[in-house]
């Protein structure tokens, strides 16, 4: 019998969810462990990091890494894994646009620190320490990985061959990516692991647009109670459906709640929060600048509306550290 | 900083803002170089996209330039552009973007003047914010940072 | 380096515009860096690049080295993009792969260093040399020019071009606000320099235009609304009512003789309030079309509803007078549009110190052209409202014109007819004329001369802008006199010249509705308000929207040879575009890809054209290429990328910015 293809899967800075994911395959994680020798994963085995130094390199048929690239162990395991492997998935929102904790990249390392250590209510912390990569105590050096001023997507540490989307990646879209991998059916490299299109077509509110799609009264979603059979857009709800690669199966829009865009651009998008901003600006119905100020105030937050997922890929990737006013 | 000089896009519509700065070519008006002067047909051709593109390819600022409201040559592409680009702003604030770095005016084919007056102010209000900082290299940090962690910035 | 698939084989030419480019950009760096630029197989500098020789660099090296993208950068594209697309196609390639970029406007004519103009051409260069691989060949689409015109104004430009037009055998409109045609002209006694009657040389023009198999006359009437685009346009017109049936009234005039009103009691704007009428008038005997009109503001029935309607009853069986006449909207459809609105005359209040409207005796030049007009009111006698004559009178050029205060231009028909008028004054009256100018202007055919012989008539002039008008006497013979205040800057004396009356040689102004005006035609307008023409030399009576064509003195103060010459320019301008029968398009709409369409309904709203639809069959967005103008408006808000417009496509214009980021 030929040697099973190996497999590892990693997280970076991560919930857990995309976790969860592979867990979501449910019965078909069986036949996945079956056709595969796992060779990392850390939330379910015990493999350590010279278990993977001593593969050669390339051995590993495909590494699944999650989680957004923050730490300087991050940075090493990934590079490890990427020397040891063929190929390279980022799995999940967070390594495939930086995620949600991407969103970090509006602080730098020392307001976040001066948070969590010094100034956020629930500390104590009388003598002030922060985390330092190196201390010695009672005759010991302590290593702590670095934290760095800015958390990445991982194909901004490490080549990335394909990216599974998703917060967390719904069971189909893991299986479909696995089963590619596993039949050698896997698109050019580079693709994302999804659909070709935008939400908007598998979505099936979809044909209750009008034809014209024009906002003049924004809706926050705290304040209203979507109507479950009309377009949650055209009923004045920010949803980011037209902007967001479909293949989730409106997950979310089944569950009356607007797209957030997990999924992330289509191929030809080079931004996804500036594209999604300036699509969904476009269509609110003011001529006056003061009237589309008013409209606009339903959007306090631009950056977690439109870059909710993608902040650290986005073609801004962090806050403005240059200048002379930051 | 007397070395820095600021570089600015500048994307302007074919009927009134770049007709505009023909004249004021014609007439011989004197102005900063800093801004690269970009054609499209009209202002609502301006996608915000364009201005994360241009400040990650190294420029400091982007000025978009169309037609007054009402004069658009189709109508109302500087009202698309208008909606646009105040949302941007708004992005702008959280991202520590000053929003004196990306502009919108409006430029009448006739006001050679105006071509001359935006791009002079806009290049000395930047000359005065500095260079932007966005994007990071891996590592690039970890470098600049104190021995003893803590934190840095820019 | 990435493009349409081809590997790009790009020439790239630089020009130094004489000494205008090459002047301050250090043209043979920018083609040394160019050369080593990806996909950059040639690159040169010469003289003239929008030359013969010029051109034909650019279609042998096509041939000699197997060219598929060319980059010109020279003048402004607005100038002389057509001539490269030109030279490309006749080289062989498709004239849409060629990018042309601005140098001369954008750079050497603005830029005061070497170094940084030469930096900038670089950058300018490196944007068009990324832009243009990604250019594709396109094919422009070709809509076809309807055989009629729209002419908005009649007077002396609007009835010229509407005349040319018909000659030619096409349909023309012509639309007038005013009850007849003639505009100003119409006003005038006399032009200069030949000292031709107006009337004479105007009103069989006017009958021809009435007459003319190919006119339509529509006066007492407005552009409403303009839609549609070159070749095709789609005007409404809304006639306001006369209360009298055009086709009916044979202009008797016996009504006006019947009127209630037995003395014409309200100030006739034709003679600028100079005499009366009735509230059934005609403007003036000559007035085209023949007919009267009737005022609703001060006829008796219309305002009260009650009146004998003796007008009625004079005009009998032929039942012209219709009191329930309402506004009419009519529907044209044209293949071009010539504006001739013409200009209105300064306000010689907003400089209060000529004492217009303060003294009686001081006119404007235009109501002194009524007055001596022989169908004038007072029938060409110079008579004073005082009704006296004048024995002294002094005509004040410059008034609202080459003034930082008023308008600073100047309206180039001033000096000309102030010494036309000081001549008529003179002749009709024998009063001593005095005119006072800042500068006497009289270029023109036989205009110099026409100043050389009022000089020998003996009228004085006196050169310096006039500080004063005041009716304050220092000296006993001032009494009662208007006193003009000057400095002869001839002489370098203060002078005060006691005169009977005073003429205002007002200057000319745009329209006030012009702003409404060229927004209904979507063309530009200069900072003074003047229409603005596509170029000023090469194309003064094209404007910026193709199919619209600018006349006479909406696009700046014109005489009358002038005007007339630019109407029948803009007549051959519009035949040309109507003979032609059809015009191509610039290629530039947007298109969608339907394998990325996820048909999300963002881009159906934005096109102010309704060019896109929604497609129910294939659930994607679909564009109609005959309504796209090619804002990319669709583009830039297309939130899959799906929508592309011709020539600023995402790649094309994002490698543009790229490049001049250098």
């Amino acid at each position: 019998m030929a040697e099973k293809p190996k497999v590892a899967f990693y997280w970076c800075g991560s919930c857990g969810g995309c976790e969860e994911a592979v867990v979501d395959l449910a019965e078909d994680l069986l036949t996945v462990a079956e056709a595969v020798d796992i060779v990392l994963w850390p939330v379910a085995m015990d493999f350590k990091k010279q278990d993977v130094e001593a593969l050669p390199d390339g051995a590993i048929t495909a590494s699944f890494i999650n989680g957004t690239v923050r730490l300087s162990e991050h940075e090493e395991w990934v590079k490890l894994l990427r020397r040891k492997s063929q190929l390279v998935f980022a799995f999940g929102s967070c390594a495939h646009l930086g995620g949600i904790p991407g969103l970090a990249n509006l602080s730098n390392r020392e307001e976040i620190f001066r948070w969590y250590y010094k100034e956020g209510p629930t500390v104590h912390n009388p003598d002030g320490h922060e985390p330092t990569p190196e201390f010695r105590q009672n005759g010991y050096a302590f290593e702590l990985p670095e934290f760095w001023n800015t958390a990445r997507a991982l194909d901004q540490v490490i080549e990335v061959d394909y990216y599974i989307p998703g917060c967390p990646p719904p069971a189909h879209i893991v299986k479909d990516a696995v089963m590619a991998l596993l039949q050698g059916q896997l698109p050019p490299k580079g693709s994302v692991l999804a659909g070709s299109r935008a939400l908007c077509h598998e979505c099936p509110l979809n044909e209750t647009k009008p034809e014209k799609l024009l906002l003049k009264d924004l809706k926050r979603p705290h304040e209203v109670i979507p109507k479950p059979d009309e377009c949650l857009l055209a009923q004045g709800l920010l949803c980011l459906g037209p902007v967001t690669r479909g293949g989730c199966g409106a997950l979310c829009i089944n569950a009356h709640m607007p797209c957030t865009g997990c999924f992330g651009p289509l191929d030809h998008i080079r931004d996804f929060g500036a594209k999604g901003l300036g699509a969904l600006a476009s269509i609110v119905d003011f001529q006056d600048e003061d009237d589309i100020e008013r409209a606009l105030e339903k959007i306090p937050d631009p950056v977690g509306t439109f870059f909710k997922y993608s902040l650290p890929a986005s073609l801004v990737q962090r806050r403005n550290m240059g200048g002379k006013t930051s | 900083m007397s070395a820095y000089e600021p570089k600015i896009v500048g994307i302007f519509c074919n009927w009134c803002a770049y007709t505009a700065a023909d004249l004021a070519g014609i007439s011989r008006m004197k102005y900063a170089p800093n801004v690269r002067i970009i054609r499209v047909m009209c202002s609502g051709r301006f996608d915000p996209q364009m201005v994360f593109w241009a400040f990650k390819h190294g420029a400091d600022g982007v000025l978009i330039a169309g037609c007054h409201p009402g004069d658009c040559h189709y109508q109302e592409g500087n009202y698309k552009a208008l909606r646009r680009y105040k949302l941007l702003q708004k992005l702008l604030d959280q991202l520590g973007i000053e929003r004196e770095r990306v502009r919108l005016e409006w430029i009448s084919a006739s006001e050679g003047e105006k071509v001359k007056q935006v791009i002079d102010e806009m290049t000395e209000t930047l000359r005065r914010l500095g260079p932007l900082k966005i994007q990071e290299a891996p590592g690039e940090e970890a470098a600049a940072a104190p021995a003893a962690g803590g934190g840095h910035h820019g | 380096m990435k493009g349409n698939g081809e590997v790009p084989r790009i020439g790239v030419y630089v020009c130094d515009c004489g000494t205008n480019i090459a002047g301050k950009v250090r043209v043979a760096e920018v083609v040394e860096f160019a050369r080593d630029l990806p996909g950059v197989v040639v690159a040169r500098e010469y003289k003239y690049m929008c030359s013969d020789p010029g051109q034909d660099l650019i279609k042998r090296d096509i041939q000699e080295y197997n060219l598929n993208r060319i980059v010109v950068a020279s003048c402004s594209p607005l100038l002389h993009e057509h001539t490269f697309r030109k030279a490309t196609a006749e080289g062989g390639l498709n004239p849409y792969l060629v990018h042309h970029v601005n140098i001369r406007e954008d750079v050497s004519w603005v830029h005061e260093d070497s170094d940084e103009a030469t930096r900038k051409a670089k950058a300018i260069v490196h944007g068009a040399v990324l832009r243009v691989a990604w250019q594709k060949p396109l094919e422009p689409q070709s809509v076809p020019v309807r055989d009629s015109a729209l002419v908005v104004g009649g007077g002396i430009a609007g009835i010229s071009a509407a005349l040319t037009l018909a000659e030619a055998g096409k349909q023309v409109y012509l639309v007038e606000r005013e009850p007849t045609i003639g505009g100003h002209m119409a006003k005038f006694d006399k032009t200069f320099p030949t000292l031709d009657c107006a009337a004479c040389i105007l009103t069989p023009k006017m009958t021809a235009v009435k007459d003319h198999p190919n006119i339509t006359l529509i006066t007492y009437a407005e552009v409403e609304e303009v839609d549609g685009y070159v070749g095709n346009f789609k005007v409404k017109v809304r006639k306001k009512p006369r209360y009298v049936h055009e086709d009916r009234c044979v202009g008797c005039l016996e009504c006006i003789e019947a009127c209630v009103f037995k003395e014409p009691r309200f100030p006739n704007e034709f003679d600028l309030g100079l005499s009366k009428r009735k509230p059934v008038y005609i403007p003036f005997p000559q007035a085209v079309p023949p007919v009267v009109t009737i005022d609703p503001d001060t006829c008796l029935y219309l305002r009260f509803g009650k009146c004998k309607k003796t007008c009625v009853e004079a005009c009998g069986d032929r039942n012209a007078i219709d009191f329930d006449m309402k506004p009419e909207t009519l529907e044209l459809e044209v293949g071009t549009i010539i504006l001739a609105t013409g200009f209105k005359t300064f306000d010689p209040t907003r400089t209060p110190k000529y004492g217009y409207g303060r003294f009686p005796e001081v006119y404007t030049s235009l109501e002194i052209e009524r007055l001596v007009n022989s169908s004038g009111p007072t029938g060409g006698e110079v008579v004073m409202r005082n009704g006296q004559k004048p024995k002294r009178v002094g005509i004040i050029h410059c008034v609202g014109s080459r003034d930082k205060n008023t308008n600073p231009w100047c309206s180039k028909v001033c000096c000309m007819y102030s010494l036309k008028l000081a001549h008529l004054i003179h002749e009709r009256s024998g009063a001593e004329v005095y005119n006072f100018y800042i500068d006497m202007r009289t270029p023109g055919k036989g205009y110099e001369e026409f100043y050389n012989r009022l000089a020998k008539e003996g009228v004085h002039l006196i050169r310096g802008r006039v500080a004063e008008v005041t009716d304050a006497p220092l000296h006993p013979e001032e009494e009662g006199k208007l006193i003009i205040r000057v400095e002869d800057t001839n002489i370098g004396v203060v002078r005060r010249i006691p005169v009977d009356m005073v003429v205002l040689a007002v200057g000319l102004e745009p329209q006030p509705d012009a702003d409404e005006v060229r927004r209904l035609f979507n063309i530009s307008c200069s900072t003074e308000g003047w229409f603005l023409e596509r170029h000023p030399k090469l194309a003064p009576v094209e404007t910026f929207t193709d199919g619209v064509f600018v006349a006479g003195a909406c696009q700046g103060p014109k005489d009358i040879p002038e005007t007339v010459a630019q109407a029948q320019a803009a007549a051959a301008n519009a035949l040309a575009l109507m003979d032609k029968g059809s015009v191509e398009m610039e290629p530039n709409v947007a298109r969608v890809n339907e394998e990325l369409c996820s048909g999300c309904h963002i881009c159906i709203g934005l096109c102010p054209y309704g060019a896109i639809s929604f497609n129910e069959e294939k659930k994607v967005a679909e564009v109609n290429e005959v309504l796209c103008k090619g804002c990319g408006t669709c583009t830039a808000a297309c939130p899959s990328g799906a929508l592309s417009q011709n020539l600023f496509s995402d790649h094309e214009v994002f490698s543009e910015i790229m490049g001049v980021l250098l």
